[in-house]
């Protein structure tokens, strides 16, 4: 038997749940309730509301992005300082919030940003605030950082570890000093795990609904949000189906500029 | 100077760190509060992990999603396994292809990925356990595939074929020869993606149904009217239980990890 054929059922299992699904949602979303071919739904991104939703996911997803860089970097470059002689550790403390179930974290930002949350609690008694944060953008924000954060650290660590000592010894020998080593060395060797981590941040906060839902109050709607109702109240399944193609075409033309390696580093070596 | 330095980078760290924990922590101590109420301390109690466990519905949550995370991942690193296997000795365009392909369910939007199987489901099936069981095995396939590939490209093929030279048939040569050099990989997949099973909720909450429930969509139904407090008792023991797991297997020194890493060493040696 050749080897080739044991991807069979692989093969099977991508063309029935992979590739039909997509056909589906993509035919779902070129008819409109009579069964007749339209373009309507595909293009009602740019209704006002819609365009608002898209507008908003974007600057949230964008914003995130960056503060997740500008977090991860200096984390990851202490983590690899540690020196510990197993990687293991650094992946361990960041996959293991994962366990806790997602939602319920969401939910324990709320109680925390809340108006008389733990936060304004201790902000009291430093005499600061009360902040009102809660239901806002900065709520939002916080906690999307908070849920994607670990996916941008783990690739820039990864990459970090595995630049060749010897690569950065050669360059001091050769007279760099450190911001030398960091700006010619390091970040470039390294800027393919950030790739990776922009990747695997910029994408699932962009579409996330849940977040929105909770730390949002109901007053922020993400392109997400607005799909999601679309099935669950609205139960208009080929303009959610639309959008969801649109939304689908915008992320794949921004992962477009960005991709171009596979993602090897999805925090696989904690195992 | 170096040490005021040093002391301000571990600091940073701790930060990170306390920022990624605080919610947990924030849970864990809810489990134990003698009170309804999200803000106020009533005192300790363990009146919840005792309530928990009489509270049927949240138990037949757990066991659902527990059948689904072992159970996606079980058939999820078999099909991906013996796929990466194969993929492996395929042309360079074939194997391009289907890498492409593999990593749709990684990058697609969760939404559109539920979505797209709902609608694809609806067409032929009724949803329940099944689709989203299936669902489960759809986006935890290329996690197994990705963790497999690496091991399969160190593998040392000319053991293989000395096996084979020496009168072992193909499949007792794979599962002697092959099988043990990509064991790890394999194992990895399977823990990772028994955590995303776990850990999903988008693609559930799209294919599951009237009736079927995990802790993920049992949670998101009842944010409105408030979380029992069983809830919160339940995900600490789920945490605490992963936590020494993790602790045992990557910190107790074990003979296996490390003559594999010393292998490895002597590979990058020469």
């Amino acid at each position: 038997m050749k080897r080739k054929y044991l991807s069979a059922p692989y093969l099977i299992w991508v063309v029935g749940f992979i590739l039909l699904p997509l056909v589906t949602i993509a035919v779902s979303a070129l008819m409109d309730k009579n069964g007749s071919f339209t373009l309507e739904n595909i293009l009602s991104i740019i209704d006002p509301i819609n365009r608002q939703a898209l507008l908003l996911s974007l600057g949230i997803a964008f914003g995130c992005t960056v503060i997740c860089v500008l977090l991860a970097y200096p984390a990851a470059m202490v983590l690899k300082s540690l020196h510990l002689d197993k990687k293991g550790f650094a992946i361990f403390i960041l996959i293991l919030p994962m366990w806790m179930n997602f939602i319920l974290r969401i939910l324990a930002w709320q109680m925390i940003l809340s108006n008389n949350g733990v936060l304004n609690l201790l902000l009291g008694k430093l005499g600061i605030g009360p902040l009102h944060i809660s239901n806002s953008w900065v709520a939002l924000m916080i906690g999307t950082v908070y849920d994607f954060l670990p996916f941008m650290i783990l690739p820039i660590f990864n990459a970090i570890s595995d630049i060749d000592e010897d690569t950065i010894e050669a360059a001091r020998d050769l007279g760099a000093g450190s911001k030398a080593v960091f700006w010619k060395v390091i970040l470039p060797l390294s800027a393919p795990g950030m790739v990776s981590g922009v990747i695997m941040v910029f994408v699932p906060a962009m579409t996330s609904f849940v977040i929105a839902d909770i730390l949002g109050g109901g007053k922020l709607q993400l392109i997400g949000n607005i799909i999601e109702q679309e099935f669950t109240k609205s139960m208009n399944w080929h303009a959610g189906s639309g959008l969801s193609i649109s939304l689908m075409i915008f992320v794949l033309v921004s992962l477009a500029f960005t991709m171009k390696n596979d993602l090897k580093d999805k925090g696989t070596t904690v195992w | 100077m170096v040490k005021l330095k040093k002391a301000l980078c571990k600091g940073y760290l701790a930060l990170i760190i306390a920022f990624l924990y605080l919610p947990i922590l924030m849970l864990i101590v809810l489990s134990f509060n003698n009170s309804r109420s999200r803000v106020t301390w009533g005192g300790f109690t363990l009146d919840w992990y005792v309530k928990l466990f009489s509270d049927s519905r949240i138990l037949d949550a757990l066991e659902t999603t527990l059948a689904l995370g072992f159970g996606s991942a079980a058939i999820a690193t078999i099909i991906g396994t013996l796929g990466a296997v194969g993929i492996q000795a395929m042309k360079k365009r074939n194997y391009q292809v289907v890498m492409a392909v593999t990593n749709i369910p990684i990058l697609n939007a969760e939404i559109v990925t539920g979505i797209a199987l709902m609608l694809w489901f609806v067409r032929f099936m009724p949803l329940g356990f099944t689709s989203v069981l299936i669902s489960h095995v759809t986006f935890n396939i290329p996690y197994v595939i990705l963790s497999v590939m690496p091991k399969l490209r160190q593998l040392n093929l000319s053991v293989y074929e000395a096996a084979r030279d020496l009168g072992a048939n193909n499949s007792y040569a794979f599962v002697k020869i092959i099988l043990p050099q990509i064991w790890s990989g394999i194992l990895s997949g399977f823990f990772m993606a028994l955590t995303m099973s776990m850990d999903d909720f988008v693609i559930t909450y799209f294919t599951k149904g009237a009736g079927v429930n995990t802790l993920s969509t049992m949670i998101y139904g009842e944010i409105r009217k408030g979380i029992k407090p069983q809830m919160y008792a339940l995900s600490t023991l789920i945490f605490v239980v992963i936590f020494v797991i993790l602790l045992i297997t990557n910190f107790l020194p074990d003979r296996e990890k490390q003559q594999a890493e010393q292998s490895l060493r002597e590979r990058k040696a020469y």
